[in-house]
């Protein structure tokens, strides 16, 4: 017990080593959100360009406006095949040393990746979600003069985010997870903090457990929150 | 009111509507019937443009819609459509439902849209269900929103796709009471259903559609009473 208590002393108190658990537990609270953030306006972006295009029908004429949305579908197409189809820590370190490597701030650059990455996969639950609303709201929509963006946005888009928000949920979860790979390009996030103080204490007890600790308290409430989110969606049903 | 030349719709090679043309008159009623898969819906569907004609031409209101600078949106807000499953808008309340696109698109400002959603409301007896969802109405009470809702733009002419075929016997009549009050008050429709009551009583014409051409158009009573055409004989005989 003294034993647990002077490695207590030794791996957060002793030079305020606690504050690599706080400072890092900032660092990827800030990258998780930004990326969240980000990740969802590209996500959203694309979702839309994708169902445009596929929802357009028989393809009529070879307007220039035809040909634009061809184009940034296939474009979209290709980033979602590349960012699905490669590990994000090979995209991380793709990033930081080749792409981005004028960057000073890796946080930058962590924030950037990440977005990107999840753009990605919140890009398909949100098509995923966007296809699922009955395509009689569009008609009627259109039906009363609302252009398309006018339509996805009032009348399409809500009922789609309430059809995706558990996936977006799960998305979310997971990149909260993932940013635990910044410590690979030197970014003092959560778990290298943690990896930090083991590093110089020796003592890999103490410090990893709180870190998983801590994590595990971040998707309890991520999970309780939207919970409670989805409740309250689902009682606006009025079924 | 509006004119349709030669109009032609095909998916894929699948030949919808083959050189149709008709003209419909300002304050005319047209119930359009016809089986099952005879081009109806896409009809209706093209003259608002849901389905861009393959070949033809459109003219709503002395405007060329089918030509290229055509305003979609502009036109289709002078063009109301009532659907057969409502697509009522299930995030929005009723009243949301009704000033959306009038509020969006300028034509009115919310406390105006929401005065004439009132009483748009309380015409078709609807005035309790203002501040209700869409999943809290019966069938009947939903079409009538629907109905009302296209109402909200002050549309030149109102397109009816089978709006009753969705609904309980027991509330077509509802429905069909408002679209008659619709009608009395001297709005262009184009009706498809398989109502033969309501297109006795309310149509000025009728036209039997099949195999995507208007096979027989007349009055009721000529088409219903003494039919030309061997194809309407046999359809009303087995509606009828
Ligand atoms: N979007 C579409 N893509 C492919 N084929 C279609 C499409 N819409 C309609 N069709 C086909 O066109 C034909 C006519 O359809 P339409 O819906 O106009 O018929 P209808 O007369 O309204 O029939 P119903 O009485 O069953 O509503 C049908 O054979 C149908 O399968
Ligand atoms: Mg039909």
């Amino acid at each position: 017990m003294t034993n647990l208590k002077e490695k207590f002393i030794s791996d957060f108190i002793v030079d305020e080593r606690w504050r690599y658990v706080t400072g890092g537990l900032k660092v990827t609270l800030l990258v998780t959100l930004l990326a969240l953030i980000l990740g969802c306006l590209i996500g959203m972006i694309i979702a839309i360009v994708r169902c445009a295009h596929d929802q357009r029908g028989e393809i009529e004429k070879k307007t220039f406006g035809n040909a634009l949305l061809d184009f940034f579908n296939a474009i979209c197409k290709l980033y979602v095949t590349i960012i699905r189809g490669t590990p994000v820590l090979v995209q991380l370190l793709i990033m930081y040393f080749i792409i981005l490597v004028s960057f000073k701030s890796k946080v930058t650059v962590a924030v950037l990746t990440f977005s990107i990455n999840s753009g990605a996969y919140v890009s398909e639950i949100f098509r995923g979600g966007i296809m699922a609303v009955d395509k009689g709201q569009m008609e009627a929509g259109r039906s009363l003069g609302l252009s398309y963006i006018q339509t996805m946005i009032e009348i399409i888009i809500p009922q789609a985010l309430k059809s995706a928000l558990p996936s977006l949920v799960n998305e979310l979860i997971a990149l909260l997870k993932e940013t635990s790979i910044c410590g690979y390009i030197g970014l003092n996030e959560l778990t290298r903090g943690g990896d930090i103080i083991r590093g110089t204490t020796f003592d890999a007890l103490l410090p990893l457990f709180l870190v998983a600790i801590i994590y595990l308290l971040m998707v309890l409430g991520i999970t309780a929150i939207f919970g409670r989110v989805e409740r309250r969606l689902r009682q606006s049903d009025h079924r | 009111m509006i004119t349709v030349n030669h109009l032609s719709k095909a998916f894929g090679d699948h030949l919808v509507l083959d050189d149709l043309s008709e003209h419909i008159e300002k304050g005319e009623k047209v119930v359009i019937i016809g089986p099952s898969g005879s081009g109806k819906s896409t009809f209706l569907r093209c003259m608002n443009l849901l389905e861009k004609p393959t070949a033809g031409q459109i003219i709503f209101d002395g405007q060329d819609i089918t030509s290229k600078d055509a305003d979609i949106n502009k036109i289709r807000m002078q063009m109301g459509m009532v659907f057969q499953h409502f697509n009522l808008f299930p995030h929005l309340s009723i009243t949301r439902n009704m000033t959306l696109a009038p509020v969006k698109l300028g034509v009115l400002s919310k406390d105006e849209a929401e005065e004439k959603a009132k009483k748009l409301l309380d015409r078709v007896g609807l005035l309790e269900k203002a501040d209700s969802y869409p999943d809290q109405l019966s069938g009947g009470q939903k079409q009538r929103i629907a109905i009302v809702r296209s109402l909200m733009m002050n549309p030149k002419m109102m397109l009816f796709d089978e709006p009753t075929s969705a609904l309980d016997p027991e509330m077509v009549g509802e429905v069909l009471e408002v679209m008659k009050e619709l009608a009395s008050d001297g709005m262009t429709m184009a009706v498809v259903t398989h109502e033969m009551g309501f297109a006795r009583e309310v149509a000025n014409r009728v036209l039997f559609v099949d195999g995507g051409k208007v096979l027989e158009s007349g009055t009721p009573d000529q088409v219903f009473g003494n039919p030309q055409n061997e194809r309407t004989k046999e359809f009303l005989s087995k509606v009828l």
